[in-house]
């Protein structure tokens, strides 16, 4: 009896909780549905008494979001493969051979990681002026692929590390190279772990302000994160368009996550045991 | 932990493999495509990591436009942060941020961790909940909550619908009220996330320890004391430093919500350093700002180094 008490009341506490914490999204997507006008009668807090779906329309197209998410996507895609790949390559070879100083290199490429990018906006914007990369979005990729690899690679030694030598030995034995051994042992091996981090990089660099405001000014080259704080801008009482503007930037990670959810739950528990 | 015990043992097995026959170990070193494939992603960090880094705390010692070269004017730029009242205000909420925003979040996520700990019916839509915000990016969660806040928005009616109007106020325009309406948004973003790694956490803990105790005849409230927090060692150094460096990189939020407003008083280091340098472009100040963020972060990267080097070793 009170076993089924107690679990009661876990159930109804827990319910309650979970659909407070969705309340707000729950809200915004119920605003982004609603006409200016009903919203300007009833009030941005009242029940909806209209549907239209013209506020997409207007921020896909007047607001600009449509370009915002192609850039994002031209940034994030790259980004995630690059520093993904460079990260494995260096993982692989800091984990399976004697590389002189390595756990040196391993641990000064993790700082560079936790580093605050505060200290690094100035020189990179003055860095990328120098180059000519500033304004471009090739810029944008380097940050993020230079910023993330040391945590990237920190996480891939890990698990790379922890792979049995017995597999290593007996390709080696077999006539393999180093290169061969990555492709086609470690490589695959590694799979889990990649796609953890690939979901879990996704979502970083898809999110990202600070970098993308740094090293871009056109507002026109701007990812969809920086694109929706201009959108507030421009549409500045149009609370259904603002939110329409807003369920569209956040469908594509939410997208990620639903599709990898045990990969990118597990991303971030790595970080955690190891 | 356990998962650290498996690591631990596999990596020696490893280290043994790769080190027996001497003259294999030193054909591996000699392959230049093993040296590139450390060298390329190290020099690529150089350029866009360490190299910038190290220009920063040069840039902190000068005056500097942007335009004309930089100057080299000393400790002038920290000794004019010691007297400016913005930057004090930005420390005292940055440390302000720290402890709500790090504390409550700490608290709330440990709490649901252990609510939902147990596999049983429903468990995961409510984990599921918990953490869906964790994949929005702060700029859309901040206008969420800007909905929220709207002058007769949601929180003005919930307050009028409970009797409360004389609290109802302009929550972000508010200058006592900013910087805690822009807490509360980010709060609810990280207790997912801290959710996630505590359950991790917990599942590697083994169950004999919980029954060995509960034989030995201790409650619940010491169990939790005495073998869950004890056993949780790991991931509470690890959650600290994400807290710590979440709270200091803390940006986009207050920029997206208040704009470090009004009159500053929801400005917290990092945004006093983005508008010191890309506003005012003091660019030799924002430097300093950036230094003492730096000293801040330190401590605590440090920390978890030496505990990353530990389990290395």
């Amino acid at each position: 009896m009170i076993r089924k008490l107690r679990t009661g009341t876990f159930h109804t506490g827990m319910t309650l909780l979970s659909l407070l914490w969705l309340a707000p999204v729950l809200w915004v997507v119920v605003m982004s549905v609603r006409s200016f006008d009903d919203i300007a009668t009833n009030g941005v807090g009242s029940l909806p008494h209209s549907f239209t779906l013209d506020t997409y329309r207007q921020a896909w197209t007047d607001g600009g979001e449509l370009r915002a998410l192609v850039n994002s996507l031209l940034v994030t895609v790259p980004s995630v493969l690059l520093s993904l790949g460079l990260a494995a390559v260096a993982a692989y070879a800091l984990s399976r051979y004697r590389i002189p100083g390595r756990r040196t290199i391993l641990l000064l490429m993790l700082a560079g990681n936790l580093l605050p990018p505060q200290i690094l906006l100035i020189p990179v914007q003055k860095f990328s002026e120098l180059t000519g990369l500033y304004d471009t979005l090739w810029a944008l990729i380097a940050v993020q692929v230079g910023f993330g690899l040391g945590f990237y690679t920190f996480v891939l030694h890990g698990f790379m590390r922890d792979l049995p030598g017995e597999i290593q030995e007996a390709a080696t034995i077999d006539g393999a190279g180093p290169a061969q051994i990555f492709a086609r042992v470690m490589l695959p091996l590694t799979r889990p772990a990649l796609a953890a981090l690939g979901a879990l990089s996704f979502t970083w660099i898809f999110n990202d302000l600070l970098w993308a405001i740094t090293v871009l000014r056109t507002d026109d080259r701007m990812p969809v994160t920086p694109a929706l704080l201009a959108l507030q801008g421009q549409f500045v009482s149009s609370w259904n368009v603002i939110a329409a503007g807003t369920v569209i930037a956040a469908v594509p990670t939410v997208a990620v996550f639903l599709r990898f959810q045990r990969h990118f739950i597990s991303g971030l528990a790595i970080g955690a045991v190891k | 932990m356990s998962v650290s015990t498996i690591a631990e043992t596999a990596g020696t097995e490893t280290s043994t493999v790769a080190g027996t026959p001497r003259r294999r170990r030193r054909s591996q070193r000699l392959s230049p495509l093993l040296v590139a494939f450390v060298l390329v992603p190290f020099a690529v960090e150089s350029i866009w990591v360490f190299w910038p880094a190290l220009q920063g705390f040069w840039f902190s010692l000068t005056s500097w436009d942007g335009q004309t070269p930089p100057e080299f004017i000393g400790i002038d730029n920290y000794a004019e942060l010691a007297g400016d009242a913005t930057f004090r205000g930005a420390l005292v909420n940055t440390v302000i941020w720290l402890v709500l925003f790090g504390g409550l979040s700490v608290v709330g996520g440990f709490g649901m961790a252990l609510l939902l700990q147990r596999e049983r019916r429903g468990v995961g839509f409510y984990r599921a909940a918990l953490f869906t915000p964790v994949v929005f990016s702060l700029v859309v969660t901040a206008l969420v909550w800007r909905v929220f806040y709207q002058p007769d928005g949601v929180a003005d009616q919930i307050l009028r619908a409970v009797g409360l109007e004389h609290l109802v106020r302009a929550w972000l325009a508010d200058p006592q009220t900013a910087l805690y309406a822009v807490i509360l948004p980010a709060l609810w973003r990280q207790i997912g996330y801290v959710m996630v790694l505590f359950l991790a956490g917990l599942k590697a803990i083994d169950p004999a320890l919980h029954e060995a105790a509960r034989v030995d005849g201790a409650n619940g409230w010491q169990r939790l004391w005495r073998v869950t927090i004890p056993q949780l060692k790991g991931v509470n150094a690890v959650v600290l430093s994400v807290i710590v460096i979440d709270s200091l990189r803390s940006f986009d939020i207050v920029w997206s919500l208040t704009r470090a407003g009004p009159y500053h008083s929801s400005e917290l280091l990092s945004t006093y350093m983005y508008s010191a340098a890309f506003q005012s472009l003091r660019l030799g100040y924002a430097s300093a700002i950036a230094v003492v963020i730096f000293v801040l972060a330190l401590a605590v990267i440090l920390g978890y180094l030496v505990r990353a080097f530990r389990e290395e070793a």
